[in-house]
């Protein structure tokens, strides 16, 4: 990275990749009709949530007199409580996600970035404030946070499996982690607990290709893994179909499980589904949490 | 040329190279098909596993075999095998090919015709002359030319519908000089052959060629009570299964098959007979019988009026005198009769509406009016009127006003000649005319005539007369009206005045009138004198043809019954009477032909010799082939998409329609939901995702259960399968063309419901007009909605499932129109909804974008927001609510119309 010339070539393939994925994860965003999310009580904030009688400690300058000048008492007008969350996101960048079994759909780290660039949009277009884990973003308001993001995504890092972080990770805030978790699942427990510790709930959420899920494969085959740290040959693959779907729901079960145990929602998606259901169930499953 | 039994080579050396076989066994076993590398993340989790077969690392001996077989083909191929190789003798002089040419050579025409060209060619090769004639239709004299001559000739040969002619045997003894005979023999034994084969071989060597084929020909038809019996003939042959069809007029005039019986021969039989059971009326219409699959003008038989039985309604005057059975005046009727007409005996208005052929009046003296309206009706329409005289008649007080059902005028009281109490003797009758119907009947001397009535003299008398007394007076008159006639005997059915019921020339005379017909062949003497017209002309293959080109035949040469040149077998007619010239008579029996010993046959089984080159290398092409896809599928390149790709190429035709089949049994097996292909992806894709999240819906809370929802293209697709048709309007699709404009309306009118959405209700509100409202407009005009009005509170749809009064899709726009109810009653006090309009409405129109609303993945995500937070999911499930109650109202009707259910309604309503 440090020849000038190389850096200058990758900097302007990432930076023609942005405008598209912002493009792309903005039109995906516009899907979902932003609300306001109040905390359905007082306290502070910009709408009205109702009229109580004004109590001693309240200032003179705060009491209705429209509302009270209607009876005896005097009102004042409580707001409802509005508060920004913050929201960490992070996503698998290792070279596994960048797996597409066919042309028709994209490969796993094109849909993973798209999509946590779209929630970072909506969450930033909503008032909350949205870093990155394990990366130097720390969370930010306003648009501007949405570039870096997305400069953050377009970038791969060098591992075969990704392993999930906690790091930056702010106590009682949310979090979304989205990855093919078809790596080592010891950092991800490490992380969810430690996370789970500091009061921090969240989403985890798998991306799979369909091939990944049907194991389409037959006869003699030499598989490797997207970094080629992996080997294995078979000489019926088609033999071995039962027994990967077997373990590959072992797996989803144990994200499942580990998901349940630190109050965390968990969701599986596959590359060839639609982004929009997707990103609605992220977006929902984010909301809920907060 | 080598020959290994039937099959010879061309280049037998070349099978040298099969020796290398096992060679190519030896490298191909050495060399097993390469493992596919493929980058998978999954990898992690196969790490450790086993397959539980292990397959050798060896290419499999059945793709070894594949191969060596593939290759033996090639080799095999090259080296030009040929089946039946012909060995060729040769011969020299002029060669005369001469061929039956008759009905029988029919079948295989163009396989002779083969044959003579090959023959003409070998003649060429060997520079013989050539001369080439049909028996049936044979040249004057002989002209011997070059083969290339003669074979422009062999197109014009073709076969005669009969059989070789007696002077065929002449033809032959007339031939001179010296020539070798090649004769194409039908097969059939006939008498005149020997007498030609004498004659032949004294000309030179005569060699025979027959086809094994048997041939079969069919007799006539031959009627027994309700059954028709066919009986047919052959040569010889094996068992044998044929089917013989009866095929004649259908009530609408149009030709058919009316029924049809097997007729199966036993092995070595070579008779046989079927039955056809045919009731009177579809009797009468049959034309021809014919077997099927042979086109030969032996396996059709015509019929003719031997086979009509016509219906006979026979009413008398006196009915009530009680006089004994031989002076009934209807009892000679009635035996001459009998055996050949049905007869039906009823008072004349009831017999009148049976549509007899015939009216048989036996001295009726008075008929009402209405009857003589019915009758000259009947009359006019093709009827025929017979009448005789008798006491009753010759008493009347007559006038051709009073009774215009006489051909002529009557004297009243009639005469009496050579009685006990008169001059004279009693009448004989004069020989007939030569333009009366009885012309050429024999008299018997023995007929008398005592009594009769009598004609007033009168211009038109003498035309009307066609039998007469010797002193001149009429005995039998007859007058045409309208398409009919009326006949008048003057005498009467019995033998009171005359002994002419007695005879047989009253049947015969009967007969010539076509008042019956003669259920065998009519004999020479009643053929005799008469005339006949070909109408339809059997050909050799069994067609039939036009006979007015012909000229027409006496009697008395086509009583002879055997079919020539100069009378072909066909219809033939005379008046109102019509005979059948069949190839086969009644009681001919053919026989296969048999030859002497010193002559040579041959027949067709000799195989012909057939290069079997292209049929190896297709072989071993397509073994190839299956290697290809069986080393693909080992190494397991061979995806599914490929194989599915490849057998849709192999079998697209037959497929397409499986497919539709297929489609159309799961949209009937089951409640299917089905929406407009609109040709915008996200719109179809949007309708599709929304049906199913109803479909999803109505099954959980439901008892309809449908089935995952299709699109349909309104173009190509059945309709009529789908209950409900959503209808998303997109601002430019097609305008449905004008056949799927008809299934459209056919859709409508027949109890479907399609709900039309604009999508627009988000922005087209207070009566802004959007495109796809202005596309909607263009797409209705041409359907057949009925009048339409705004949803009324108390319409159905607010309550077949859920009680509902807000419709909002993924919008809640107010106005859904629906069929504006036409007999909107008044509200009733103490009802909460009028009795509106029966049925289902037809449309359902609005602009909410339910489809959005209902959209649900398969995971049952929902796939597009809809308004905000728990009001977002409340109008969600209000939109939920409105799509079951529009499929409830789809099936059930106006079944919650129904006041039955008013209590029950009141009361969750007042809750």
């Amino acid at each position: 990275m440090t020849d000038p010339i190389t850096l200058r070539a990758s900097a302007e393939t990432v930076a023609a990749s942005l405008p598209a994925l912002l493009a792309q994860a903005d039109q995906l965003a516009s899907t979902v009709i932003m609300g306001e999310h109040g905390r359905r009580r007082a306290g502070m904030g910009d709408h009205f949530w109702q009229y109580r009688p004004a109590q001693t400690w309240d200032e003179a300058r705060l009491i209705d007199w429209r509302r009270s000048g209607r009876s005896d008492t005097t009102y004042v007008q409580d707001k409802e409580w509005q508060i920004a969350q913050t929201v960490m996101m992070w996503i698998d960048r290792s070279a596994s996600m960048s797996f597409s079994s066919a042309d028709s759909h994209p490969t796993k780290a094109a849909r993973a970035g798209v999509l946590m660039t779209a929630l970072s949009l909506l969450l930033l277009r909503g008032g909350e404030r949205v870093g990155v884990i394990g990366a130097d973003i720390p969370a930010r308001r306003g648009e501007a946070q949405s570039m870096r993001i997305a400069e953050w995504v377009a970038q791969a890092d060098g591992s075969d499996y990704g392993s999930p972080d906690d790091a930056g990770i702010l106590p009682n805030s949310r979090a979304v982690y989205m990855s093919d978790f078809m790596g080592d699942l010891a950092p991800l427990e490490t992380a969810l607990t430690r996370a789970a510790d500091r009061g921090v709930s969240g989403t985890l959420f798998q991306i799979l290709d369909p091939a990944e899920e049907d194991f389409p494969f037959d006869g003699r085959t030499v598989f490797q893994s997207m970094g080629g740290s992996l080997r294995f040959e078979t000489q019926k693959a088609g033999d071995l179909r039962t027994r990967y779907r077997e373990r590959l729901a072992e797996r989803k079960d144990r994200i499942a499980a580990l998901a349940r145990t630190a109050g965390w929602q968990y969701g599986t998606h596959h590359t060839g589904d639609s982004a929009q259901s997707a990103l609605l169930w992220l977006y929902t499953a984010t909301e809920q949490t907060r | 040329m080598v020959l290994f039994g039937t099959i010879g080579f061309t280049a037998p050396w070349l099978l040298v190279a099969l020796i290398g076989l096992p060679i190519l066994w030896v490298l191909l076993r050495a060399v097993p098909p390469a493992p596919i590398q493929r980058r998978f993340p999954g990898v992690a989790l196969l790490l450790g596993l086993q397959e539980k077969e292990v397959e050798t690392d060896r290419t499999p001996w059945w793709l070894l075999v594949l191969r060596a077989l593939a290759i033996a083909g090639l080799i095999i191929g090259f080296a030009g095998p040929i089946l039946n190789p012909e060995t060729r003798s040769a011969g020299s002089g002029p060669l005369l090919i001469i061929a039956d040419g008759t009905w029988a050579d029919a079948p295989d025409w163009s396989m002779r015709l083969d044959q003579i060209e090959s023959k003409i060619a070998e003649a060429a090769r060997n520079e013989r002359t050539v001369a080439v004639a049909t028996l049936t239709d044979l040249p004057t004299d002989l002209p011997f030319m070059s083969a290339d001559v003669a074979l422009r000739s062999v197109a014009n040969l073709s076969p005669a519908a009969w059989d070789v002619p007696e002077t065929a045997a002449n033809w032959a003894a007339a031939q001179n000089g010296s020539f070798d005979t090649y004769w194409l023999s039908d097969g059939i034994d006939r008498d005149v052959r020997g007498d030609i084969l004498a004659a032949l071989q004294d000309r030179g060597t005569v060699t025979v060629f027959e086809t094994n084929r048997p041939v079969v020909g069919l007799r006539p038809a031959v009627i027994d009570g309700a059954t028709v019996t066919l009986s047919a003939t052959r040569t010889h042959g094996g068992q044998a299964d044929y089917t013989a069809h009866a095929i004649g007029l259908d009530p609408a005039g149009i030709e058919r098959e009316l029924a049809s019986a097997p007729i199966i021969f036993a092995d070595g039989e070579t008779g046989t007979t079927t039955e056809f059971d045919l009731p009177p009326e579809q009797r009468n219409r049959v034309t021809r019988f014919v077997i099927s699959g042979i086109n030969s003008a032996g396996a059709v038989t015509l019929t003719d009026d031997s086979l009509k039985r016509r219906e006979i309604a026979l009413v008398s005057g006196g009915t009530s005198t009680e006089s004994l059975q031989l002076l009934s005046p209807l009892h000679y009727l009635r035996e001459a009769l009998r055996p050949n007409a049905d007869l039906i005996e009823l008072p004349l208005t009831d017999a009148i509406p049976a549509n007899p052929d015939v009216i048989v009046l036996a001295d009726v003296a008075t008929i009402s009016p209405l009857e003589i309206e019915l009758l000259t009706d009947w009359i006019e329409q093709g009827g025929m009127l017979l009448r005789f005289a008798g006491p009753r008649l010759a008493a009347a007080e007559f006038s051709i006003e009073a009774d215009p059902l006489l051909p002529v005028r009557l004297r009243s009281g009639g005469r009496s000649v050579g009685g006990t109490m008169s001059w004279g003797e009693p009448k004989t009758l004069a020989p007939f005319a030569e333009n009366s119907p009885f012309a050429g009947l024999p008299i018997p001397a023995d007929i008398a005539v005592s009594a009769q009535v009598v004609a007033e003299p009168d211009p038109t008398l003498s035309s009307r007369v066609i039998a007469q007394l010797t002193d001149g007076t009429p005995l039998v008159t007859r007058d045409t009206l309208g398409a009919g006639q009326i006949v008048l005997f003057h005498v009467t059915a019995n033998a009171e005045w005359s002994n002419l019921p007695l005879s047989g020339l009253f049947v015969q005379m009967l007969e010539r009138l076509s008042v019956i017909s003669g259920n065998t062949e009519p004999s020479a003497e009643i053929l005799a004198g008469s005339f006949w017209t070909p109408a339809q002309i059997l050909m050799a293959d069994g067609t039939l043809r036009s006979g007015a080109d012909l000229a027409g035949t006496t009697g008395e040469d086509l009583a002879a019954f055997t079919p020539s040149a100069d009378i072909p077998p066909g219809l033939y007619t005379s008046e109102d009477r019509a005979i059948a010239l069949n190839v086969i008579d009644a009681e001919r029996q053919i026989a296969p032909a048999t030859w002497p010993a010193d002559i040579t046959v041959e027949t067709i089984t000799d195989a012909p010799e057939t290069p079997l080159m292209g049929w190896f290398l297709a072989a071993a092409l397509a073994l190839l082939f299956v290697d290809i896809i069986a080393t693909l599928g080992l190494s397991g390149r061979l995806r599914g998409g490929i194989v599915a790709a490849f057998i849709a190429a192999m079998m697209m035709p037959n497929d397409a329609q499986a497919q539709s089949d297929a489609a159309a049994i799961a949209a009937t097996s089951n409640v299917v939901l089905a929406h407009v292909i609109t040709g915008d992806a996200a719109v179809d894709d949007a309708a599709f995702a929304g049906l199913y999240g109803l479909s999803d819906t109505l099954t959980r809370r439901t008892s309809i259960e449908p089935d995952t929802p299709v699109g349909v293209n309104i173009e190509t697709d059945e309709l009529s399968f789908f209950p409900l048709i959503y209808w998303p309007i997109t601002a430019n699709q097609p305008m449905p063309s004008r056949d799927a404009y008809s299934k459209l309306n056919d859709y409508l009118r027949s109890g479907g419901m399609i709900v039309f959405d604009t999508r627009d209700a988000d922005f087209a509100q207070y009566g802004t007009t959007t495109t796809e409202a202005r596309k909607l407009q263009a797409i209705a005009a041409g359907l057949d909605i009925p009048p339409i009005e705004r949803m009324p509170a108390d319409h159905i749809l607010t309550r077949t499932f859920y009680l509902l009064q807000d419709f909002p899709g993924r919008y809640n726009g107010r106005d859904i129109w629906v069929e504006a109810s036409v007999n909107a009653g008044s509200e009733i006090d103490g009802m909460p909804f009028r009795n509106l309009n029966d049925g289902v409405t037809p449309v359902v129109i609005g602009g909410n974008d339910w489809a959005a609303a209902w959209a649900m993945d398969d995971t049952g995500r929902f796939l597009f927001p809809v308004g905000r937070g728990n009001a977002g999911a409340r109008q969600r499930e209000i939109a939920f609510r409105f799509g079951v109650n529009l499929v409830m109202h789809v099936l059930t009707g106006n079944y919650k119309s129904d006041q039955v259910h008013v209590p029950a309604l009141l009361d969750r309503l007042g809750e």
